[in-house]
C-alpha cells in the first residue's frame, strides 16, 4: 500500500492552497487549522463488546436521530442492519463456529461507526462544502448547507453516510462535535458499559490498541487484528479504529478500502483526452465533407 | 446470485461461511473465476446510489447537448446553417431539461444554488456545476441567435464557446461516476470518459440525421459513425480491462440495457451508412442512435447500482489486492 506523500496536499477547506502535513497524522492541519486541539477518535475493541446496543440508543438520544422503523431483519439479533442517515452506531452480531474447531459456536459483536477518515471521500466529493473537517480532525456535515445531492453516499468506501428520506439531507456520526467542544466524551463511548468503545486523542488510542492486540496474541488469539490503525492504508488511517477477531468483511467492513479521489487526477486526464477526441471527431466530420 | 439479506444462508453468505465468488444459480452464465469471499449476511458494504432516473437521463441529455454544440459549430463554419440550427436548438433544449433533472434529483431542491458556494477540484460534481454554468448560457444564446437570426456575431461567439465547453459537459459525467466507491463505476474510470464521449457523439449525430432534410446530413452521419466507433471500442476495452469485475455490465438489467444499446448502435450505423441520406433512412437511423446512447447511459448507471448491491464486487477485488501485496512482500 503506497503511503500518501506528505507534500503538496490540497487544503480541503480552502481549495487552491496547499500544505505540507501528513493527513494520516494531522488532517486538521491539512484542512488549514494552525492552532488546534489534538486529533480525537474512537478505538472500538470488539473483543469486549457484549452487544447491548447501549451505544446505538445513546447516540440516537443525544443526537435526536429519528427512528428508522421497527423491522425484523431475520438475521441474528441485528435488526438495525447497517449504518445510515438515521443510524450512526450499529452493532453487528455474528454467530459462527468457534475458531478452535470444537464444534461450539461463538458470538462476535462489534459496534460500527463512521471512520472519520484521514482522507475522506465524502468530504472530497461534497460539491457544496457542507462536509467539513473539524479542528478535532473529524468529519461532519453542516446540515444548513447540505442540499441533498447524495454524492457523499456513493463515495464512502464503508457505506456509512446516508441521505434521509424525511429531510432530504445527508447525515452521519459527528463524533458528538457538540460534546467535544464542551470537553465531554461522545455519547456512545459514555454509555458503553464494557469500555469496548474508547475515546481519546488518536495517538494515545493507537498505542492502546497496539498494546491490546499484542496482549490478545499472547493470550492465544492470533486472529485478533487492528482495523484502520495504519496511516499507510488507503484512507490515510481512520479516526475510528477497531480491534477485530475475524476478517473485516465478516463484520461488513471492506478489507482494503481506498479513497476514490486518489485516482481522480487520472480520471480528469482521461476526461480531458475524451473531450479533445470529441472536438477532433467534429473537425474530421465537418472537414471531410467540405466541397 | 442474490444477496438475500435477512435470511441466514448456512452454506453461503452466513457470516464466517464462505461463498464461491461468481457462483451462479440456475445455469446463469459464470463469468467470474472461483475465488472465495466472505461477508456480513450477504449485505452490501458500500451504499447503492440514492440518485434516481433523473441522473442517467441527465447523462444522456448532457452528452447530447455537449456533442451537439460541438458539431453545430463545425456545421456553422462550414456553411450548413440548417444542420447547425437544428443542433443548436437540440442542445439548448437538452441542456434545459438536464438542469431540471439535476435540480429535481436533489434531496433539498430549493438549495440547489449551494452548488455555487465553492469550487472544489476534488469534487467532480462541483467542477461539473461550474462547467454547466459556463456552457448553458452559451448554448441557449447560440440557439436563440440561430432561431431569431438576430445578433449573428454574438451568436457565432456563443456557438464557438459552447462548442469548446460542450465536450467537457459530455465527458466530465464519466468522472462523476468514476469518483465513487461503486465498484463497477470506479474500476471503469479509465474507459468511461471515452465511452461517454463516443455515446454523446452518437446521440448528436443521430439528432442531426433526425432533424435535417435528406442529402444535408453527411456531417451528422460521419460524426455518428466516429462516435459509435469510439463508443464500441471504449466499451470493449472496458470489459477487457475489468475482467471479472465487468460482470455487473454483463448481467441483470444493466446487461440487457447494454446489449440492446449495442444492437441499436449497430443497426443505426448500418442504416446510416447505407441509406442515411434518404427521407426515411436518415430519421430512422437517427432515432436508433439516440436511443442507443440513452440506453448506454442507463446501462452504465444500472451496472454501478448492481455492483454496489452485492458485497462480492467490493470484497473480492480488495482481497485479491491484499493477496498480491502479500505475495510481493
Amino acid at each position: 500500500m503506497s503511503a500518501t506523500s506528505s507534500e503538496t496536499i490540497t487544503n480541503q477547506n480552502e481549495p487552491g492552497t496547499t500544505v505540507t502535513h501528513h493527513p494520516g497524522l494531522d488532517p486538521a492541519a491539512v484542512a488549514g487549522y494552525s492552532d488546534h486541539p489534538p486529533r480525537m477518535g474512537f478505538f472500538t475493541d470488539t473483543s469486549v463488546c457484549i452487544g447491548c446496543k447501549a451505544c446505538e440508543v445513546a447516540c440516537k438520544e443525544w443526537n435526536a436521530v429519528p427512528e428508522d422503523g421497527l423491522v425484523l431483519t431475520g438475521m441474528s439479533y441485528d435488526n438495525t442492519a447497517d449504518l445510515s442517515a438515521t443510524t450512526w452506531r450499529h452493532v453487528a452480531f455474528i454467530e459462527q463456529p468457534s475458531a478452535d474447531g470444537d464444534g461450539d459456536m461463538r458470538w462476535l459483536m462489534a459496534s460500527n461507526v463512521c471512520k472519520h477518515c484521514s482522507e475522506a471521500a465524502c468530504l472530497d466529493v461534497c460539491p457544496t462544502g457542507a462536509l467539513m473537517r473539524t479542528e478535532f480532525g473529524t468529519v461532519v456535515v453542516q446540515d444548513d448547507i447540505c442540499n441533498g445531492c447524495g454524492y457523499c453516499v456513493s463515495a464512502c468506501p464503508f457505506g456509512v453516510i446516508g441521505r434521509s428520506e424525511t429531510d432530504g439531507g445527508a447525515h452521519k456520526c459527528t463524533l458528538c462535535y457538540d460534546r467535544l467542544g464542551d470537553g465531554l466524551m461522545p455519547a456512545c463511548a459514555k454509555a458503553c458499559p464494557t469500555e469496548s468503545i474508547q475515546f481519546g486523542p488518536l495517538d494515545e488510542l493507537r498505542e492502546l490498541a497496539q498494546q491490546r492486540v499484542d496482549d490478545l496474541h499472547a493470550a492465544g488469539q492470533p486472529q485478533a487484528q487492528l482495523y484502520g490503525a495504519d496511516t499507510g492504508d488507503g484512507i490515510g488511517g481512520a479516526g475510528a479504529m477497531f480491534l477485530l477477531l475475524d476478517e473485516p468483511e465478516v463484520y461488513g467492513l471492506p478489507p482494503d478500502p481506498v479513497v476514490t479521489t486518489r485516482d481522480l487526477p487520472r480520471m480528469w486526464r482521461h476526461a480531458a483526452a475524451a473531450a479533445g477526441s470529441l472536438i477532433a471527431a467534429a473537425v474530421v466530420a465537418c472537414a471531410a465533407g467540405r466541397r | 446470485m442474490t444477496a438475500d439479506a435477512g435470511r441466514p444462508d448456512p452454506g453461503g453468505h452466513s457470516p464466517g461461511g464462505r461463498k464461491r465468488h461468481g457462483e451462479k444459480q440456475d445455469g446463469e452464465k459464470q463469468l467470474v473465476p472461483e475465488t472465495e469471499f466472505r461477508s456480513y449476511y450477504g449485505r452490501p458494504i458500500v451504499k447503492e446510489t440514492v440518485w434516481g432516473p433523473d441522473i442517467p437521463s441527465y447523462l444522456f441529455l448532457g452528452g447530447l447537448a455537449g456533442a451537439s454544440s460541438t458539431l453545430a459549430a463545425g456545421a456553422h463554419v462550414t456553411g450548413r446553417p440548417e444542420l447547425a440550427r437544428a443542433l443548436k436548438c437540440g442542445a439548448g433544449a437538452a441542456i434545459s431539461l438536464s438542469m431540471a433533472a439535476l435540480v429535481h434529483d436533489l434531496g433539498r431542491r430549493t438549495r440547489f444554488v449551494n452548488m455555487l458556494r465553492v469550487l472544489k477540484v476534488t469534487s467532480p460534481m462541483s467542477v461539473g456545476t461550474w462547467i454547466l454554468s459556463g456552457y448553458t448560457p452559451l448554448a441557449l444564446a447560440a440557439a436563440a441567435s440561430a432561431v431569431t437570426r438576430k445578433l449573428p456575431r454574438t451568436g457565432l461567439a456563443a456557438t464557438i464557446g459552447a462548442a469548446l465547453l460542450g465536450p467537457g459537459v459530455a465527458s466530465y459525467t464519466a468522472v462523476l461516476l468514476g469518483d465513487t466507491a461503486a465498484p463497477a463505476w470506479h474500476e471503469a474510470h479509465r474507459e468511461l470518459p471515452f465511452l461517454f464521449a463516443g455515446s454523446a457523439a452518437t446521440a448528436a449525430g443521430g439528432l442531426g440525421m433526425l432533424a435535417v432534410r435528406r442529402g444535408q446530413a453527411s456531417q451528422a452521419i460521419r460524426f455518428a459513425v466516429l462516435g459509435a466507433a469510439g463508443e464500441i471500442a471504449a466499451k470493449s476495452l472496458l470489459l477487457q480491462h475489468l475482467g471479472p469485475a465487468a460482470e455487473p455490465y454483463q448481467t441483470g438489467l444493466a446487461g440487457q440495457l447494454m446489449d440492446i444499446s449495442e444492437v441499436l448502435t449497430t443497426a443505426g450505423l448500418t442504416v446510416a451508412v447505407l441509406v442515411g441520406r434518404t427521407r426515411v433512412g436518415g430519421p430512422l437511423a437517427g432515432l436508433a442512435l439516440m436511443a442507443a446512447s440513452a440506453l448506454t447511459r442507463f446501462g452504465v448507471f444500472e451496472a454501478g447500482r448492481q455492483s454496489a448491491r452485492d458485497p462480492k464486487y467490493t470484497v473480492a477485488p480488495q482481497r485479491e489486492r491484499l493477496q498480491r501485496q502479500d505475495d510481493q512482500d
